[in-house]
This record gives C-alpha cells, structure tokens and sequence, in this order.
C-alpha cells in the first residue's frame, strides 16, 4: 500500500471506535424503536411482531396525552423564559465586571458539578413543611401553621430553573465576552444613551447566545422526569414521566416506544430549526 | 440602567443557585433527629451513620467502578476520534463531529429508552453491562467537546521539529504529542467520571432491580421522607463531585507548569 493510501485511512482508523459505538448503541437503537413502535404488546406480556398502528394513534389522539405533552411545553417555555430573565443580567454582570471574572466564572460553573439530584431535593429543606422558610416565618410569628409549599407545578419549575440557569448564564456570557466593548462606546459617543446603546448594540449582538441558552434549557426541561417526580405533586407528571411510566412500570413497551419517539420529533424539530437558522457552532461555543 | 441594579440582581442570582446547596450542607451537621430546622446542635453523627450504611457504601463502590471504567473507554474513544478530527483532514468532518455529539442532542429519556429495549433484543438484559454502555455514549460527546477544544491549541510544529531530528512518528507521538496532550485527556475523563457518577435520568432505566448507584440511592430514600442522612450523602456528593475537578484543574495546571518551566 502506498504511503499516501496509509495516510488517507488514519484518521479513519481512529475514529472508527468511537463512530462503532455511536452507530449502534444510538442510531440503531432509535431505528430499533421505531419498528417497535409498531409491534403490539399482547395481553400475556409477550410482543406480537407486525405493523399494527394502534399505539401511534393512542399516542396521537388520547386527549391525556396530548393535555400532558400541551402542559410539558409550557412548563419548559416558562423555565426558559425565567431562565433568560435571570440570567441575562447576571452574565451581562460577569462579562463587563472589572474584578475577578475568574472566580465569578468558576463560581458559576461550580452548579454544573453539583448533582443534578441533590440540587433538586435540597429545595425540600427550603420549602418543606419543617424547611427554612416555614421555620422563619413561624418564628418570626407572620404564620401560626407551616404552610404547604411543595408538590405543585411552581415547584416544579423552581427546580428546573436552579438547574438549568447556569447553561443559560454560560452561553449568553460566552456571547456578550464576543462583542468588542468599544462598540457600547462608539453608541454612547455618538449621542446614544447607556439604555440605547445596549438595546441597540449589545442586545442585538448577543442574541445567538440567548438562543442558545434557550435552546438548552428548552430541550432539557421538557426532557425531564425526575424533577416532576422530587418537586411536584401527583398531578404535576410531565411527558418523559409517561415514558417512564410505561416502560418502567407497566413494561407496554411497543407504546413506550411510540411515546419516547412523540417527544423527539417535537424536540427534534427544534434543535433543527435552531441548526437551520443559527448552526450548531453556537451551541458548542457555549458546551466545550 | 444603573451598574449597582445589576451588580444587586446578579447577587441575587448567586444566592438562589448556591443558597438550597449551603443549606443541604449546614443541615447535614445538625444534631436533631429530623433532617429539618429549627437545628439543635452541630454533630457529625450522620456522617457516621453514613459509613456504616451497608447500602450506601454498595452505592458508593458501584458508582465509582462504573465511573471509572465509563471514563476509561469513552476517553480512550472520545481522544482516538479528537486527535483524527484535529489532526487530519477528514472529508466530512463537520457532519462527522455532529454524529458524534449526536448522543446529547437526543433527549436523554429517548436514549435510555432505546438502548434498553434494543440490547434487551439482543439479549442483553439490565446489568451492568448496559449501564456501562449507556454511560458511555452518554459522556462520549463531552470527551470530544473538551478534547477538541484543548487540542487545538497543541502546535503541530513541535511535533513536525520532533520528527524532522530523526523521530519516529511512534516516537513523535509517546514523547511529544501524549505528554502534551495530557491534560486534554486528564480533563476528559475527568469529565466523563463526573458525568456518570451524577447520571440518574438513564440510570433508573437500565441498573438491574437490586442495583444502586448513589444518586438512585438518594432517590430512593427520599421517596420515604428527606433524613439527614441524606443531608450528609448530599454534603460528601458535593465534596467529592466539586473537590476532583478543583483538584483536577490544579493537577493539570502543576502538570503545564513544570513543563512551561
């Protein structure tokens, strides 16, 4: 073999292991449910091979699932959009302070390492019945009796918002740290004020930031079951706890199939919407 | 807009992302035997406690073996795909990094979901085996994210000097190109062990009915009531999962450092 044909396989080589893995323990998988999805599971347990469309149309028409899939998405809008608002100004804060960004920065990603799980149920001793607050206000006399301020759907999005805000603050960070300063300048100089020079200049320049960070915190929050579960009350189930549910529980796997496949075609189509208009680069920026 | 207004709200924001955390930790030391206010005392009772939990320490041993051997293949994959994507030019390559980061775009519930039921098809039931799968494509598309990004930044001319005073390419890569490399690949694995010994959202699809790692362990003790055993797990999780990468960033540092100086 020539050295030139050696050269042109290398790369190939290395990265075939890692290519392998992706192949068939993601794309092959999601093929595999996709065929599932159109098997029944019979009453006995067993799975009747074929091409039935039952579970798609109990999927797609069942008003319960469809008023949970509805109620997901707005949860997840209502996180994301908490998400910016908190955010935006907290990143605007790091990007321009003088003093030490390093440790703001590191401060900021010290979240990301926290578990996931131990950010949730620590708002349990913030709410709960004999949390922190409960015991402010009752020894401070404005309540008589703990008041019950868990397990609803606030809750919930409480939860998603303490973990999904430093993904936000990152990415808008990342972008603002991209704007050259000068500019805020040259808009103050030539008449503008501070307001206007931000939402004229620095608003508009930062944008693919905040999308970014929405995209996270969007794709994220409507992904999540375990939140539900911790944060929010029987009635506050989101659609990957449907997933969950029949799975895990009730073992209809033809129909789990069919769910889990609902929730990435609509999150799916989001991510290619946002690839279509703003590329994937941007959201790297903010994850490497 | 005034700069103190803003400088207030990102205080503000601080004190929610860090003040549940702060108080996880205070309440792990108090001496009640609720894990809740009004605190009675400071004592490390639970802490004690805790290491004598039979079923937490099993948590403990499970999540850092599957942590560990996680974090050795997916880097070793994850370094292999990095140094062909830096290093050559590959056609396709942008589509190649979007494959491989394919894995974090997918929700994870729909990538528990479908391995589970596929290798369950191909005969490969919930073991450890299939968490250790999982977790591996999981974390793979962190490895590549933060390796590529170091390896960038590694100039080709060393390793181009190295050769051209008579170096193999073999010699090129074990005395130049690997020691340079370390810290992306430390940082890496660091990563991915992080990543798995947090995971839960594809955890409690594919561990064995028996099996715990530590955050399905706290899960499922808070499905009883929050005990300040938990507290205590919460404060050592924290320890662990924030102390390593510190201790990781200062390593790699060190590591530069000595090879700067």
């Amino acid at each position: 073999m020539s050295v030139e044909r050696r050269e042109a396989r290398q790369p190939w080589i290395l990265l075939s292991p890692a290519l392998t893995a992706v192949t068939l323990l993601l794309f092959v998988p999601l093929l595999f449910i996709l065929v599932y999805s159109f098997w029944l599971r019979t009453a006995t347990g067993a799975d009747q091979v074929g091409f039935f469309f039952d579970n798609w149309q109990e999927a797609l028409t069942d008003r319960f699932y469809r008023d949970i899939l509805l109620n997901t998405l707005k949860i997840a809008a209502i996180t994301t959009i908490v998400c910016a608002l908190m955010g935006y100004p907290a990143a605007y804060f790091i990007a321009r302070s003088r003093g030490n960004k390093a440790i703001l920065l590191l401060l900021l990603m010290l979240p990301f390492w926290i578990s996931y799980i131990i950010r949730t149920m620590s708002w349990i001793n913030i709410l709960g019945v004999s949390g922190a607050l409960n015991s402010i206000l009752l020894s401070l006399g404005i309540i008589h009796q703990p008041l019950q301020m868990l397990y609803n759907e606030t809750t919930v999005i409480l939860g998603l918002v303490h973990f999904l805000l430093p993904f936000m603050i990152l990415n808008v960070f990342v972008s603002l740290e991209g704007i050259d300063v000068t500019l805020e300048d040259a808009a103050h100089s030539l008449g503008a004020t501070r307001w206007q020079s931000f939402l004229e200049v620095t608003l508009p320049l930062s944008l693919p930031g905040l999308a970014a960070g929405g995209l996270l915190c969007f794709v994220l929050g409507a992904g999540t079951y375990i939140t539900p579960l911790v944060l929010g009350g029987p009635r506050d189930a989101m659609f990957a706890n449907l997933v969950f549910e029949a799975v895990i529980t009730q073992l209809n796997w033809p129909l789990g199939s069919a769910l889990s496949l609902m929730l990435l075609a609509v999150l799916g189509t989001l991510v290619l919407i946002y690839n279509r208009y703003l590329g994937m680069a941007q959201l790297m920026k903010g994850l490497g | 807009m005034g700069w103190s207004l803003i400088r207030l709200w990102a205080l503000l924001v601080y004190l929610f992302m860090f003040l549940p955390v702060a108080v996880v930790v205070l309440l792990s030391f108090n001496a009640s035997q609720f894990g809740a206010f009004p605190m009675t005392g400071l004592s490390v009772r639970w802490f004690v406690e805790l290491a004598q939990n039979e079923a937490i320490l099993r948590a403990f041993r499970t999540s850092i073996l599957l942590g560990t051997l996680t974090a050795g293949i997916s880097t070793t994959l994850g370094v292999l795909a990095s140094l062909a994507l830096v290093r050559y030019r590959v056609p396709g390559s942008n589509l190649i990094s979007t494959f491989l980061i394919a894995p974090i775009l997918v929700p994870e519930v729909v990538l528990a979901v479908a391995l589970l039921l596929f290798l369950n098809f191909m005969s490969i039931n919930k073991s450890f085996t299939l968490l250790l799968f999982g977790h591996v494509i999981f974390t793979l598309p962190f490895v590549v994210l933060v390796v590529q990004a170091r390896l960038v930044s590694i100039k080709r001319d060393i390793e181009e000097a190295a050769m051209s005073l008579g170096a193999s390419p073999r010699q090129t890569f074990f005395e130049i190109t690997l020691p340079l490399m370390l810290p992306a690949v430390l940082a890496g694995a660091l990563f991915a062990f992080t990543i798995s010994f947090d995971d839960i959202t594809g955890t409690l699809f594919w561990k064995p009915g028996g099996v715990e790692t530590v955050p399905t362990q706290i899960f499922a003790m808070l499905r009883n009531s929050i005990s300040p055993e938990i507290n205590a797990l919460g404060t050592v999780m924290i320890v662990l999962t924030v102390g390593l990468p510190l201790l990781g960033a200062a390593i790699a540092r060190q590591l530069a450092r000595n090879r700067g100086g």
